[in-house]
């Protein structure tokens, strides 16, 4: 990891002051912040103007526990004022511990219970496809311990086996899956012909490589490793 | 039903580009030649039915009208929570259309059985649960579930009546004082041989969600037999809120909640939960007063 490449805007630490979180899920919430960054600064055609063009790229957010770092970095791009970071879960609030895409500009589904995210991906990325859109890519991010669920799996599984070339999975990986994932989180998406590349998830250089590495003959997974949970 | 479920559906995927149909492998031979005329729109996922609703959820969102079907003790209640959240929750909809029904596959077991799948949408906001009693009556149900966005649910079953009705709306078919009898779907030739000279109105429905409650009304009584091929008492409180302002006596008849650890025939379950015509007439008659 290198300062130069992991430096946040101030209007995202800003937004990050403002957030009041969900302190249960706290490090779920930071250990996306530079994959969401990088998403949304550097890589998605999707922006505050676009939330609703039918040509945008679409970023699934399965792993939504502890959405605190997106709805940060939603706000710091604009897609909604940034004082609706002060009032996170409140009655009157459209953010919630869980994301609602009724609720927020930018947000593509609604996410907390784990293990979704993947499934509705496929079913946008196929949906796009089936209209003629060959230019939208669907980026769904995931984490490993998320991926416990087994229906994930299903969706790694079927994606693989139709070379879904559209679709990009990022596993953000903080080592907090129960029982480890042997040979590598990875490994469970390139049995499935999915491309792999992994990245440290706080270097927003590698994390855009990352995202751009796909070869286009079917599904890429960027795993982005983070410090371990708790550490 | 089936049969006809595979012809419409293969019909509206020719017919509109919207349409996309969602398979778990049941039924994909039978649709073999739509996916080789809409490769991008039929799409087979494999056994994985948590995965069938997710991508019918995500198709949804993109703007076309999902089909997704599988027996219903796999589309339903091994899928309920992508129902719920990949479907509701995301303010989508879809047709879903089952088979299978209570124990249409009765050798194979509770494994097969959803008796519960009715239940189980009334647990969720929006849904139109159509339930067929003749394969006349498919064709006309899914072909107006296509052009909305909403939320419809199709119980086919191997069990049918011998005429159709084509109608959603409660149909009067026999006028008496004592009851109003409702008969939901498949069950109608039993219930009929089953008040064959009892002095009771007969009505039918392939629609119990929502339920026709004017039609209910209109009947004009206080004393309502619910009879219903899915678990015992689904109805009971679309009933009870559309007589909320009337004294009404109620009785649900329907699939008992036990696990029978039978095979058989679906007339032997009939028979176990009291729906064929004697086991009807036995219960209809003990609540009319009839001798």
């Amino acid at each position: 990891m290198t300062a130069a490449t992991t430096t946040h805007p101030a209007i995202l630490l800003q937004a990050l002051e403002r957030v009041t979180g969900d302190p249960k899920h706290k490090p779920s919430s930071l250990s996306t912040l530079d994959v969401l960054w990088v998403l949304c600064d550097r890589v998605l055609r999707v922006d505050p103007q676009t939330v609703d063009d039918p040509e945008r790229d679409r970023f699934v957010l399965s792993k939504g526990h502890g959405p605190a770092a997106f709805y940060a970095v939603l706000a710091a791009k604009g897609f909604f004022p940034l004082d609706w970071l002060d009032t996170m879960g409140a009655w009157t609030s459209r953010l919630g511990y869980h994301p609602d895409r009724t609720l927020v500009p930018g947000v593509e589904i609604g996410s907390g219970s784990l293990g979704h995210g993947l499934g509705l991906a496929v079913g946008i990325a196929l949906g796009l496809r089936a209209q003629g859109n060959t230019t939208s890519r669907t980026v769904v991010l995931v984490g490993d311990a998320e991926l416990d669920e087994g229906s994930n799996h299903e969706a790694i599984a079927y994606a693989g086996a139709i070379g879904l070339d559209s679709l990009t999975a990022v596993v953000v990986d903080n080592d907090s899956s129960t029982h480890g994932w042997a040979g590598g989180v990875g490994s469970r998406f390139t049995v499935n012909g999915w491309t792999l590349s992994t990245v440290d998830g706080r270097d927003h250089d590698a994390i855009e490589s990352g995202l751009r590495a796909g070869t286009g003959k079917g599904p890429h997974v960027v795993v982005a490793v983070t410090e371990r949970k708790g550490s | 039903m089936r049969e006809a479920f595979i012809r419409e559906a293969t019909a509206l995927l020719d017919d509109d580009p919207r349409t996309a149909l969602v398979l778990a492998d049941i039924s994909a031979s039978e649709f073999e030649p739509a996916a080789r005329s809409h490769p991008d729109r039929v799409l087979n996922v494999g056994i994985r039915e948590q995965l069938m609703i997710g991508v019918a959820g995500g198709l949804a969102l993109t703007g076309l009208r999902p089909i997704a079907h599988s027996y219903a003790a796999f589309l339903v209640d091994r899928a309920y929570e992508q129902i719920k959240l990949d479907i509701n929750h995301q303010d989508t909809g879809a047709i879903l259309v089952s088979v299978g029904a209570s124990y249409d596959s009765a050798r194979s077991g509770r494994t097969h059985h959803a008796p519960g799948d009715v239940a189980l949408f009334d647990t969720l906001e929006g849904w139109t649960v159509h339930v067929p009693g003749h394969p006349d009556e498919v064709a006309p149900l899914l072909r107006a579930a296509a052009p909305h966005d909403g939320r419809v649910y199709i119980r086919l079953s191997t069990e049918q009546n011998a005429t159709p009705h084509r109608t959603q709306r409660l149909k009067p078919l026999r006028r008496g004082a004592k009851a109003a009898v409702i008969a939901i779907g498949p069950v109608l030739d039993s219930v009929l041989a089953a008040t064959e000279g009892l002095d009771v109105s007969v009505a039918y429905t392939n629609t119990p969600r929502p339920l026709d409650t004017a039609g209910l009304r209109a009947l004009g009584h206080d004393a309502v037999v619910l009879v219903e091929p899915y678990l015992a008492g689904t109805s009971a409180p679309a009933v009870a809120s559309a007589l909320v302002d009337v004294p009404h006596r109620l009785l649900a008849l329907g699939v008992g909640r036990g696990d029978p650890r039978r095979y058989g025939d679906p007339a032997d379950h009939a028979a176990l939960h009291g729906l064929d015509p004697a086991g009807l007439r036995r219960g209809i008659s003990a609540f009319v007063g009839a001798s």
